[in-house]
């Protein structure tokens, strides 16, 4: 069978800022897939281009290079395709308050996507099983209210809502629950995990959270300067993670102790200056600790770019980009 | 409040809070956002304050230094360093801000004057009180920075030249410009990625220990206190619903709104939040208008009939115990 | 978060139908800033007042005879005479009803003046939107234009234009229309920059729309108050331009406007004369129509755009 979505190589470059300034490549080279009934969980940093890659994957961003395919083919171009395929495809925001136009009625947003797609039979019926799916209810009540008079937590339901009523195949959420008061954030995710087991929904999360990802993750990818550095089942992936960066955001997280605190220095550098060799050289904790050196890969990290590679003695499908991580096995 | 609470009061606490209420206007009438809190924090304590937005953690914390809007009522005592803040003339309370408290502000970017120099904004704090002579204040603007991480050639720097993780570095700079005794930390690390948050985390954290600095911290994620935090305070609808040694409620809560916050983050490779997300049904409180009882009843996974009835007031479960909550279920009961 | 519920099936009856739902939601809308308007007094009055104005402008026939303009109606009649019996405002400088002159000027000033913010509304809406949605060479050639017009004194390229085009009230009116859209386009361009960002304009188009969907379902309604509320504001400049043309001496000889009043009052050297009468009611009908529209406008802005902050 074949995955949900596949992405391929895909390249994301923006034109420089200011004169001079250099060519950035958001997104530099990402290939992963999405199943049906599977979440995945696209974990990194602010400016590490999973959100560029999230647009790019739904077409609203375009693309330099690359394929992203949706049940085996590629994503159209012409407008009549891509609009077939916007409907299968459906995008959850981080701010469900900047999503929702304050002017129109909670009913007048969910019934948006049916207007876009000329769906006119049974409008109202639709509209009230999306909302009562994702537990408005009952969802007359909520028809005549606006974005404004309910909470955070509701009107993410309404932007769910919204995407849910075309009946889409695949959700791609950048950061669903960043926003929303933390006794809120599970309803939200229960609300996400049940789509994808009931409704065989595949789902990509956005996240920068991997405790999020443990709650609902079926695998995780972890991004890096525009690359995927490693990607694995959750299970495998958080309790036996290889690449150094991967081992350092788990050492930060509170509360998990099984890793020794690592805090990187610096922040993400800028992906208008991508690093020669592994992109994470410069801040890895390998080479700071002289245990490149030891290995004898100072130069390689330094100049010779890794590709993702299964790990040894991992379970299937675990992979990391990562000389060190090679070299050991 | 109780009698041993009084007397521990003025027992050498740097800080100490009684029955504080603070009530805001509004167009609908009067909004009670804090609704009597008791706290105290001893020299070199660090004291956590977690909450929802709207339970009135940042409000209580602005309302330490009377930094409130006008028309807000501001009631009870607060016991700054043995006086109290609320009862000082403008003039005492401009001289006890960032001389005996100060403040690190959430959301860096929109407290630095993007036009001014970050020395320059440093430096104001140290002209306006006066501390120290005048000629070494470069010098003193370089030791702040380097104490925060920082080249100190970046105080020729305007803040846009820097990252947010260094923005917040500056804005703790400018909190420790006049050598204060307590830090008040309003979600300093809220907008921050985790490898940054958990820099700033541990600068904190040194910064306290080596200047011996009292800290209050404020934050909605209760897991980021864990590495801070000496004691920690739980708000809900504008009261502690619970407070005791940060480990111990970490380990083991005993309110169920606590216990819900702390299973909003869950701790990975525990196998029972796995595919198990965790969190309460609806949504929190408005404080203009707050369900009767203990305000927490319709939320609560273990309402009893009586929670609609009684507010029930934070308490002890017996005459030892380190920690109190505000639930029925504490204290023998149920 | 407790909200009360607004209305719907619950006190109401069941909405069945997308059209109901629509039709039930403009009409609470409607209510709302029904309610809004009443509230604030000042902008009730003002609507109050300009209503007064166009009932006046209306019945003129019904108040005075339109004879009364002709040049020679006051032939065999005292010039300047003070308010009587006859002349509840006297005569002019050759003999003729002042108040005539008033009811049938009001007609004058306020077509004139609906008339070029109409022209200008239109212009400043076209072009701020294109220059808004529009990127690239169309966008940034229409900003220039849109400079040229806003940095032109308005008054000399009025005359101007009014010299070389005539001077009916209509041609008037485009006139002044062609000289005021600059900054209403300003307006409207700023505010579809902002809604192109906004994250429902994002999220529409992950629906599938594409541009015209977006521009008539989130951009116009959203730019739309904005546009009203400006309208009324260029209301009130529009008359104060026609006045100042008319007084010029630009004005339409043959059409009295309010303007046109206060000009011969000026040439009958009406205030040396001291005949209050003649130069004091078009004055304050010009202040009172401004005053009004303006109050009136500045209500709109509120309901519509309440971030302004009112104070």
């Amino acid at each position: 069978m074949n995955p949900l979505l596949t992405i391929e190589d895909i390249h994301v470059t923006y034109p420089p800022r200011r004169r001079g300034g250099g060519v950035s490549r958001a997104v530099d080279g990402v290939d992963l897939e999405v199943r049906a009934g599977e979440i995945v969980a696209l974990v990194g940093e602010s400016g590490c281009g999973k959100t560029t890659l999230a647009r790019a994957v739904l077409g609203l961003q375009s693309t330099s290079a690359g394929t992203v395919r949706f049940d085996g083919s590629p994503i159209p171009t012409d407008a009549g395709g891509r609009k077939a395929f916007r409907r299968q495809a459906q995008l959850v925001f981080q701010d469900p308050s900047g999503s929702l136009n304050p002017r129109q009625s909670i009913y007048e947003i969910v019934a948006e996507g049916l207007r876009i797609h000329g769906i006119n039979d049974g409008e109202p019926a639709r509209v009230a099983e999306a909302l009562s799916r994702c537990g408005l209810r009952p969802p007359e009540r909520y028809f005549l209210r606006y974005p404004h008079e309910l909470s955070g937590g509701q009107r993410q339901r309404v932007v769910i809502a919204g995407a849910m009523v075309l009946e889409p195949r695949l959700l791609v959420a950048d950061e669903p629950v960043s926003s929303l008061d933390a006794s809120v954030r599970g309803e939200i995710l229960d609300l996400l995990l049940g789509l994808a087991r009931h409704h065989q929904m595949g789902i990509l999360v956005i996240t920068h959270d991997l405790g999020l990802a443990w709650n609902i993750a079926d695998r995780i990818a972890v991004m890096y300067l525009g690359r995927i550095v490693e990607v694995g089942r959750t299970e495998d992936l958080l309790a036996d993670p290889r690449h150094p960066y991967t081992r350092a955001l788990l050492s930060v997280v509170p509360e998990h102790r099984s890793l020794d605190e690592q805090i990187l220095v610096g922040e993400a550098p800028d992906p208008t200056e991508i690093p020669t060799g592994c992109r994470f050289h410069p801040r890895c904790p390998v080479m700071h600790s002289n245990q490149a050196e030891h290995l004898g890969i100072f130069d390689r990290c330094r100049l010779v770019d890794p590709g993702l590679k299964s790990v040894a003695n991992g379970s299937e499908g675990h992979q990391a980009a990562c000389h060190a991580v090679e070299i050991r096995s | 409040m109780s009698a041993d609470a009084a007397i521990a009061g003025s027992a050498g606490h740097l800080l100490d809070v009684r029955d504080l209420r603070v009530t805001y206007r509004s167009n609908n009438g009067p909004v009670p956002a804090v609704r009597g809190v008791d706290m105290h924090i001893a020299a070199g304590e660090t004291l956590g304050i977690a909450g929802e937005s709207g339970c009135g953690k940042s409000t209580m914390a602005m309302a330490l230094l009377k930094l409130v809007a006008p028309e807000t009522t501001v009631t009870g005592q607060i016991l700054l360093d043995g006086a109290d803040v609320l009862t000082m003339k403008p003039g005492e309370l401009r001289a006890v801000r960032w001389t005996k408290a100060s403040v690190i502000f959430q959301g860096a970017q929109h407290v630095l004057n993007p036009v001014r120099k970050i020395g320059h904004q440093i430096d104001e704090a140290i002209v306006l009180h006066n501390t120290g002579g005048q000629h070494d204040q470069a010098t003193r603007v370089g030791d702040l920075l380097a104490l925060v991480g920082l080249p100190r050639r970046r105080a020729q720097d305007y803040p846009h030249e820097l990252s947010g993780g260094q923005k917040q570095r500056v804005m703790i700079a400018m909190a420790l410009a006049c050598d204060p005794l307590l830090i008040i930390a309003d979600e300093p690390t809220t907008a921050l990625d985790v490898m940054v948050q958990a820099q700033i985390l541990r600068l904190l954290t040194e910064i306290k220990h080596e200047r011996g600095l009292s800290m209050l911290f404020i934050t909605h994620d209760l897991s980021v206190l864990s590495s801070i935090a000496d004691r920690l305070a739980v708000m809900y609808a504008g009261k502690i619903v619970e407070e005791g040694p940060a480990k111990g409620l970490l380990r083991g809560s005993h309110h169920p709104y606590t216990k819900a916050l702390s299973a909003a983050f869950p701790t990975i490779g525990d196998p029972a939040s796995r595919f198990a997300p965790s969190g309460l049904k609806g949504d929190p409180p408005d404080p203009s208008s707050l369900p009767t009882g203990c305000s927490f009843h319709p939320r609560c996974p273990v309402v009893t009939d009586a929670c609609a009835a009684i507010d029930i007031q934070l308490k002890a479960p017996t005459a030892d115990a380190t920690w109190r909550a505000a639930c029925v279920h504490v204290g023998g009961a149920a | 978060m407790t909200t009360p519920t607004i209305a719907g099936p619950s006190n109401g009856p069941p909405l069945k139908t997308p059209r109901q739902v629509t039709r039930a939601r403009r009409l609470l809308a409607a209510r709302r800033m029904w309610a809004q308007l009443r509230s604030d007094r000042a902008g009730f009055i003002g609507l109050i007042v300009f209503g007064l104005f166009v009932v006046m402008a209306l019945a003129a026939p019904l108040i005075a005879d339109v004879s009364e303009l002709r040049a020679d109606a006051g032939r065999g009649r005292p010039n300047l005479a003070p308010p009587s019996r006859e002349f509840l405002l006297g005569t002019d400088g050759i003999g003729r009803d002042v108040l005539a002159q008033l009811v049938w000027g009001a007609r004058v000033s306020l077509y004139i003046g609906l008339l070029a913010t109409f022209v200008a509304v239109v212009i400043g809406s076209v072009i701020g939107l294109i220059s808004g949605y529009a990127k690239g060479r169309v966008g940034s050639l229409l900003l220039a234009v849109d400079d040229f017009f806003l940095v032109i004194p308005f008054l000399p390229l009025a005359i101007v234009l009014a010299a070389i085009l005539g001077r009916s009230p209509n041609v008037l009116a485009v006139v002044i229309g062609v000289t005021s859209w600059a900054g209403s386009a300003r307006l409207v361009r700023a505010q579809v920059l902002t809604l192109s960002q906004r994250g429902y304009v994002e999220r529409s188009r992950a629906l599938g729309s594409r541009g015209r969907h977006v521009v008539t379902r989130h951009v116009l309604p959203g730019v739309a108050p904005l546009i009203i509320a400006n309208a009324t504001l260029i209301v009130p400049a529009a008359i104060l331009t026609e006045s100042t043309l008319a007084f010029l001496g630009f004005g339409d000889r043959n059409s009295p406007s309010w303007g046109k009043m206060l000009g011969d009052a000026q040439d009958a050297a009406a205030i040396t004369q001291n005949a209050w009468w003649y130069f004091l009611p078009p004055g304050l009908c010009i202040i009172g129509v401004v005053l009004a529209f303006t109050v009136f406008g500045r209500a709109l802005e509120q309901i519509f755009n309440p971030k302004l902050g009112g104070r």
